[in-house]
């Protein structure tokens, strides 16, 4: 029995109302992986309104075809409304079939800067809109505060704003890693230059992480391939990271960039395909790698917010609002468009061009962190001051 | 000798301390070899030997009125500007593009695959070529030009109007776009700098303005222009002034063709171009606007230098201009009083760049941060390299881009227009620190045995690399730096077991990171 059976099983006896003060300090070991894509990708392309006809109006340049079964570049039904980026087909879709992946369309945030980068900065730290941003203090730096056992880790070349604040979160960049040269004679001189000051924990981390990277990538470097092409980009790191939460780590976070498509974005094929394809390998290659322990394991990917609904000009979208969040995972309950809808019709548009938000991303997160890991409302508090969880009963 | 650092180190201990103090600008906090070297280090690409000691015979007033007002033409050494002359493409960005646009024109039509892949190839080859041409004279030139302030800034204005190598074939003209457009008024009037950059090719590329036009608006640049260039989000305009802004640069953009458009006759008088620049009237929407509450007659190009006049003399952009070059060159943060003093020098200069970095060295925030903060990866490499090698010049950049590379901040390598965090929160996690100590170890061991760092390698693929070693226990490391250190770190570098180890720690000190 797994600790969310437990919960489950707490709840089932009536339970639930103690649970929160008898598992004070909820204990990580669940795995979750946070996926932010940035530079906000076209929603409306990948989780597609096939069943509105103002969707094919608005775009007549960029729709993707309604799902035909003769049409490789045409979309894939997921349900009589939506259907799926057929970049997806081989990845994310057979995820879907199996009820383990979850869309949530009209998510987002209630910041209206449409700026990417303020809008990314308010969902890393995850505070109260209107509040006063406090840039040393991230969402996930929050999370790990309130697990027991947590091990997390940014995946990424820079510290991210949603780890800052709390304990030091080492940061690794997952496409660079490579024999250490220096040894541990000078990794223990560098360490004692730098205690007493205030990175002295970051040093010692960095040593400590790279040393556990290294051992589990070259070990499976050292592994036959078995003539497979070797993956590249965002599938290698993908892969990696498998691997690493499946042995030492279960709370990360990766960004993948590259979804800025003002221009030329294409439709069934084109740039945003090939970024997608690449996307889902990624996430099913990571679902490969960490096996078994998928069934533990809940990926969320999110991005600052979607795209115009109607095309521009130049082929392309412009910054909007409302976006699609998908939330994967071995023990999801999905296969299915979770949350509030409405049509994506033309009377339905947020200011008459973009997906409204009906699902606020500090909402989703918070249902969601209660459910994996039985979080009290104290708790989720204490990670998204003032909001309250929606529970959309993702797991 | 207790020192720690090998006898063979000292030898150019002699080369600073016979230089003597020179005068010091009045009201300059108590100069001390130590002060001074903090003080090049915020204001240069590093302190280095030389450096320090013409620091020290112009005095501080001299000399930092030099770098404020330098000549407008490069003065490098020799060495320097030779490798910078072999690596500058021939003839104007004009002619280049258009070139390279004949050679992606001339495999489009051939049918045999093989040719066809050959064709492609050779293109890329080219745009490549041109990209890490660009970057390693951007880097002689940060590492060796005497105008080391100018180089600073130079970095800090390219981030602030970034642009990435990666998108389109931007790569043939993001050399251009620094030499040209941002380097010229890095010390300049900030109107004349965002105009430049307006200007550019290679902007215009990047936030996709060359094909914003009449009827099929493109917002990217209008945004990004208040948001990141100058007034800053949340600081007073609002998503119709966007539109507004997109509308008033709608034609503006880029145009190869060696013949001007056909132009309808009513605004043909309109039409301007000036090397790939081209404002088109054809593409242009001639309605009125109303932007940042000011009405806007539609008139063509002239709507544009009236946008940019109100945006530059906008409060907002006085604020967010001086808040971030002050961030950049404290290392910190400014306080709120801080900035509005240097806000009220940007405005009453008209946006004077060098009056604004004059005001922030007189403040007393400056002299207390004491050389800005920790170091990102481009100050901590080059500043490295500079101290290690002062004025002998590395025959060979690609070592110093891969470093810059592997630690995140790698030279026309940012991908989004908000440029590089100059927070150093941004640079010091556990990995990036584990990535650095690498990196101070390739440096430390120069081209020692199996772990060269290849800065001595010669272009020419045959010709061996030439020995070199870096020597970071100079002169002015006795002089200046060795009294400052912690406890800890000279306890750490007198256990060091050869010079490149000794040097490894050095690079890695906390010291030497900030």
């Amino acid at each position: 029995m797994n600790r969310r059976d437990l919960i489950r099983a707490a709840a089932a006896l009536g339970l639930s109302t103690v649970a929160g003060r008898v598992w004070a300090a909820p204990k990580a070991d669940a795995r979750l992986l946070v996926v932010f894509l940035r530079g906000a990708y076209d929603a409306a392309n990948v989780v597609i309104p096939t069943g509105s006809d103002f969707y094919y109006r608005s775009r007549p340049n960029l729709a993707v075809a309604k799902p035909d079964a003769a049409d490789p570049k045409a979309a894939l039904a997921l349900d009589a409304d939506w259907s799926l980026h057929p970049a997806l087909r081989e990845t994310i879709l057979p995820l879907y079939a199996r009820g383990q992946a979850a869309f949530v369309p009209f998510a987002g945030t209630d910041d209206l800067t449409r700026s990417h980068f303020e809008t990314q900065d308010t969902i890393e730290m995850g505070q109260t809109i209107g509040a006063v941003r406090d840039y040393n203090s991230g969402f996930m730096a929050r999370l790990a505060a309130e697990l027991t056992r947590v091990r997390p880790i940014a995946f990424t070349d820079q510290m991210p704003l949603i780890f800052r604040g709390g304990e030091t979160v080492p940061n690794i960049a997952i496409n660079g890693v490579g024999k250490p040269g220096i040894d541990d004679r000078q990794a223990k001189l560098i360490a004692a230059m730098w205690s007493g000051t205030k990175l002295a924990g970051s040093v010692t981390e960095g040593f400590r992480v790279r040393d556990e990277v290294y051992r589990s990538i070259s070990d499976h470097a050292a592994q036959a391939d078995r003539g497979a092409v070797s993956p590249k980009g965002f599938e290698l790191s993908a892969r990696r990271i498998g691997r690493l939460m499946r042995d030492s780590f279960n709370l990360g976070f990766v960004d993948v960039g590259g979804w800025d498509t003002h221009v030329n974005q294409g439709a069934g094929a084109g740039y945003l395909a090939d970024r997608l394809g690449e996307l889902g390998r990624g996430l099913s290659g990571f679902a490969e790698e960490i096996g078994p322990g998928w069934s533990d394991t809940v990926v969320v990917v999110l991005s600052e917010f979607g795209r115009t609904f109607r095309e521009n000009g130049n082929r392309g979208t412009d910054h909007g609002h409302g976006s699609v969040y998908w939330i994967l995972g071995g023990g999801v309950r999905g296969g299915r468009i979770a949350g509030p809808q409405v049509r994506a019709d033309e009377a339905n548009l947020f200011q008459n061009r973009d997906y409204t938000v009906l699902t606020n991303y500090r909402g989703l997160l918070g249902g969601l962190f209660r459910r994996l890991y039985g979080l009290d409302q104290a708790s989720l508090r204490r990670i998204f001051p003032s909001a309250d969880p929606a529970d959309l009963a993702l797991l | 000798m207790s020192r720690a650092a090998p006898r063979c180190l000292l030898i150019a201990a002699l080369l600073v301390s016979s230089a003597g103090p020179g005068p010091r600008a009045a009201g300059s906090p108590a100069s001390s070899p130590a002060a001074d070297v903090a003080f090049l280090d915020a204001l240069t690409w590093g302190a280095t030997p030389s450096a320090f000691a013409q620091l020290e015979t112009e005095g501080r007033a001299r000399w930092l009125h030099g770098q404020l007002h330098p000549p407008a033409g490069a003065r490098l050494p020799p060495d320097a500007q030779a490798a910078i002359d072999a690596l500058t493409p021939p003839g104007s960005l004009f002619d280049r593009a258009q070139a390279l646009d004949a050679q992606a024109k001339a495999f489009k039509d051939i049918q045999d695959p093989e040719a066809k892949k050959a064709g492609q190839h050779a293109f890329q080859m080219a745009l490549n070529t041109a990209a890490r041409n660009a970057a390693s004279a951007w880097v002689l030139r940060a590492l060796y030009s005497p105008d080391q302030l100018r180089e600073r800034l130079t970095w800090f204005w390219f981030n602030r109007f970034n642009v990435h190598q990666g998108k389109a074939t931007l790569r043939a003209a993001v050399g251009d776009y620094v030499d040209t457009a941002i380097r010229p008024h890095a010390l300049g009037r900030f109107r004349d700098l965002l105009m430049a950059s307006l200007r550019h090719p290679a902007m215009l590329r990047y936030l996709d303005n060359a094909d914003n036009a009449a009827g099929r608006i493109n917002e990217n640049y209008a945004r990004e222009i208040m948001e990141l260039h100058t007034m800053g989000v949340g600081s007073g305009y609002s998503q119709a002034d966007v539109e507004a802004l997109a509308r008033i640069l709608t034609g503006v953009g880029i145009d190869l063709k060696p013949e001007d458009p056909k132009l309808r006759p009513e605004h043909a008088a309109d039409f301007r171009r000036d090397g790939l620049f081209e404002f088109n009237p054809n593409r242009h929407d001639y309605g009125d606007k109303v932007f940042l509450g000011t009405a806007i007659q539609g008139r063509g190009w002239p709507e544009v230098e009236e946008a940019v006049d109100l945006i530059v003399h906008h409060p907002a952009t006085a604020t967010n201009v001086s808040r971030a070059l002050a961030t950049y060159i404290l290392g910190q943060p400014p306080d709120d009083p801080l900035v509005a003093r240097l806000a009220t020098v940007f405005t009453r200069t008209d946006g004077d760049i060098a009056a604004v970095v004059e005001a922030l060295v007189r403040e007393p925030a400056f002299a207390a941060e004491r050389g800005g903060g920790f170091k990102d990866p481009v100050r901590y490499v080059f500043s490295a390299v500079r101290m290690a090698y002062d004025q002998r010049v590395i025959l060979n950049p690609g070592p110093v881009l891969g470093w810059l590379n592997r630690l995140g901040e790698g030279l026309f390598n940012r991908s989004t227009p908000d440029g590089y965090p100059l927070a150093s929160a941004a640079w010091s996690g556990p990995g990036q620190l584990a990535t650095r100590f690498e990196i101070a170890r390739q440096i430390g061991s120069g081209s020692a045995g199996l772990f060269s760092a290849g800065l001595f390698k010669p272009p020419a693929p045959d010709q061996p690399e030439q020995p070199a070693f870096p020597v970071l226990a100079n002169g002015l490391y006795y002089t200046a730096v060795s009294g400052t250190l912690s406890a800890a770190t000279r306890a750490a570098l007198a256990q060091a077991v050869s010079p490149q180890d000794w040097n490894t720690l050095y690079l890695a000190s906390p010291e030497f990171m900030r």
